[in-house]
């Protein structure tokens, strides 16, 4: 056998493959998405041949959950409590990071422990303080409740400060001898350096923030201050076996993820491999 | 001792101390004084919103350590990591290996291997819920066999495994795929001029140069593991037979916590959880000179 042919063998392979491991991992989506559009009674029939919905695509299901559980609401609460997280993570920790890359302070050691030691403490043992800070402050079922734990972030600090430590010296003395101040130095010539970290962190915020179930179901039971994620639990329970209407759901929260990953997957790939996806 | 600082030193100092000020005060805040607040609780007996705590020593300890339901939950939560993280590493691995070439289709791949990342685990757990079901289930249909995924007790973790390890393969690949893209290709052309092929290459090339990455998920994915909550939540009824075989300690501590409300006992779990934690991670660490190799 030729080196050509042999390369062409080992490709195909290669090929089919990656292509069987595919369809494993496509096959649960199509199978949420075809089921969605069945009626019940479709979606239970043992007829393997009714793969696809037999009696036309049945939109009812969508309308169904779509009005009883009011998703206009739930979008707007995932996507505000999204945006909020984004923002205060991103500004506090870029904010952070510069100081703790780049400038010389008092105790600065000392700051960054307390920056290293959250990010080694394990999660769960914030859960109930932070809990009783929101029920005694009265504000469960608000945006404040959702923000709260993701306000500020010393893994982000952590990034940031990485981001910032790697740029050289040069291009701030440059300039400080223009008579910049540190705020603009920051602000003018550092930030935009280190973009490609804060976009990391936005969408490594963004993603955990829209997967966290146990924070909005404890801090948000009312169905219509929750987020996308934790009403799926309770729809669960509402459509018990109505099977259509729980994939009608379930597509329902995770298509517009989904479309803004196909959109900026390259950043979110690259925010994964920085980030390591510690979801 | 500290020399009096210059008025340009002084600037510097007052920049970096505001402009730390927001994460550091909110960290104090938001996690530091919740550390003390959750083992001031795990020490007492908990009234409602955290009112009327008394003080009762190690009691809930001594209590937790004659729970036979602690050791049963984290035991199904070591169980759960003990399957799916190898499944996970050399799944992930083998897919990165093939991928880390030139080839067509590659962000294809990458784009699909990497959905389930993007997915609330919720909604992925009512997916692999109705493909579990018995009667319905496409995997039943597909394999045509009758096997109850979710309600029989000796399968159920697998069914939960399954839905785990098909979700985290992704994510573990890009990884893997960025530990690859590192290692320089001399390493490779001095292998293969010594004549080395193949699976040995892999195994003495790739493996230790790319040990760092394998560490790092390694150890995530034991946290992970431990952490286990929305997927079993979701998969499992509370009330089928297969549930405590499944339920893992982190629900064991949402259910004190949150649904029976005995904080200090939920507290005491976690605390229980973190040493478990630092045990593994001290190890893991010490394991860490032995097999991974940093240049």
């Amino acid at each position: 056998m030729g080196w050509d042919a042999k390369k062409r063998l080992t490709s195909t392979v290669v090929h089919l493959f990656l292509i069987l491991g595919s369809i494993c991992m496509i096959t649960p989506f199509a199978w949420m998405i075809l089921t969605a559009f069945k009626t019940k009674s479709e979606a239970i029939s043992v007829n393997p041949f009714y793969i696809f919905p037999a009696s036309g695509w049945h939109f009812e299901n969508f309308v169904e959950v779509w009005n009883s559980y009011n998703f206009v609401v739930l979008y707007k609460n995932t996507l505000i409590m999204i945006a909020l997280r984004v923002l205060c993570a991103c500004l506090t920790a870029t904010l952070a990071g510069y100081a703790f890359g780049r400038l010389r302070f008092p105790f600065k050691n000392f700051f960054f422990a307390i920056i290293l030691v959250q990010m080694m403490v394990p999660g769960q043992i914030y859960i109930i303080p932070q809990y009783l800070i929101v029920s005694r402050l009265h504000m469960m079922n608000t945006q404040f409740a959702l923000l709260l734990p993701g306000a500020v972030t010393a893994f982000g600090t952590y990034l940031c400060k990485q981001g910032y430590q790697t740029l050289p010296a040069s291009l701030e003395e440059a300039a400080e001898l223009d008579g910049c101040n540190i705020g603009q130095r920051f602000l003018l010539i550092m930030l935009p350096l280190t973009r490609s970290s804060l976009v990391s962190l936005g969408i490594f915020t963004a993603l955990f923030a829209y997967k966290d179930l146990m924070w909005p179901m404890i801090v948000c039971p009312q169905t219509n201050a929750t987020t996308l994620t934790a009403a799926l639990s309770r729809l669960q329970g509402q459509f018990v076996s109505n099977y259509p209407q729980i994939m009608a759901g379930a597509v329902m929260a995770v298509v517009p993820m989904l479309i803004i990953y196909l959109i900026f997957q390259k950043q979110f790939v690259e925010g994964i491999a920085t980030t390591g996806g510690k979801l | 001792m500290k020399k009096k600082m210059t008025p340009r030193q002084r600037t510097e100092a007052i920049w970096g101390l505001c402009l730390i000020a927001p994460t550091i005060i909110g960290l104090l805040i938001l996690n530091y004084y919740p550390i003390f607040e959750t083992v001031w609780q795990s020490l007492c007996k908990t009234g409602d919103f955290g009112k009327g705590n008394t003080f009762i020593g190690l009691t809930n300890f001594i209590n937790l350590f004659q729970d036979k339901e602690v050791f049963s939950t984290l035991f199904n939560s070591f169980k759960y990591a003990v399957l799916s993280l190898p499944l996970t590493i050399f799944i992930s691995l083998v897919l990165a290996v093939l991928m880390n070439r030139k080839m067509h289709g590659r962000t294809v791949y990458r784009t699909i291997y990497f959905l389930p990342m993007v997915c609330a685990p919720a909604a992925i757990a009512m997916v692999w819920k109705w493909m579990f079901n018995q009667d319905y289930g496409l995997l039943n249909h597909l394999i045509g066999t009758k096997i109850s995924w979710v309600t029989d007790p000796t399968i159920a973790l697998i069914a939960i495994v399954v839905v785990g390890v098909w979700s985290g393969i992704g994510n573990n690949m890009i990884l893997f795929l960025g530990g690859l893209q590192d290692i320089p290709k001399d390493y490779y052309e001095a292998a293969s001029v010594d004549g080395s092929t193949g699976i040995h290459t892999f195994f003495h090339i790739t493996i230790p140069l790319l040990s760092p990455t394998i560490f790092f998920v390694v150890q995530t994915g034991v946290m992970g593991a431990l952490n286990l909550f929305d997927l079993p939540y979701m998969i499992m009824d509370q009330s089928s037979r297969a549930w405590p075989s499944v339920k893992t300690i982190t629900y064991l501590f949402y259910e004190y916590a949150f649904e029976r409300s005995n904080r200090g006992y939920g507290a005491a779990i976690i605390m229980f959880l973190i040493a478990i934690i630092s045990i593994i991670t001290v190890i893991l660490q010490k394991s860490e000179k032995k097999w991974v190799h940093y240049n």
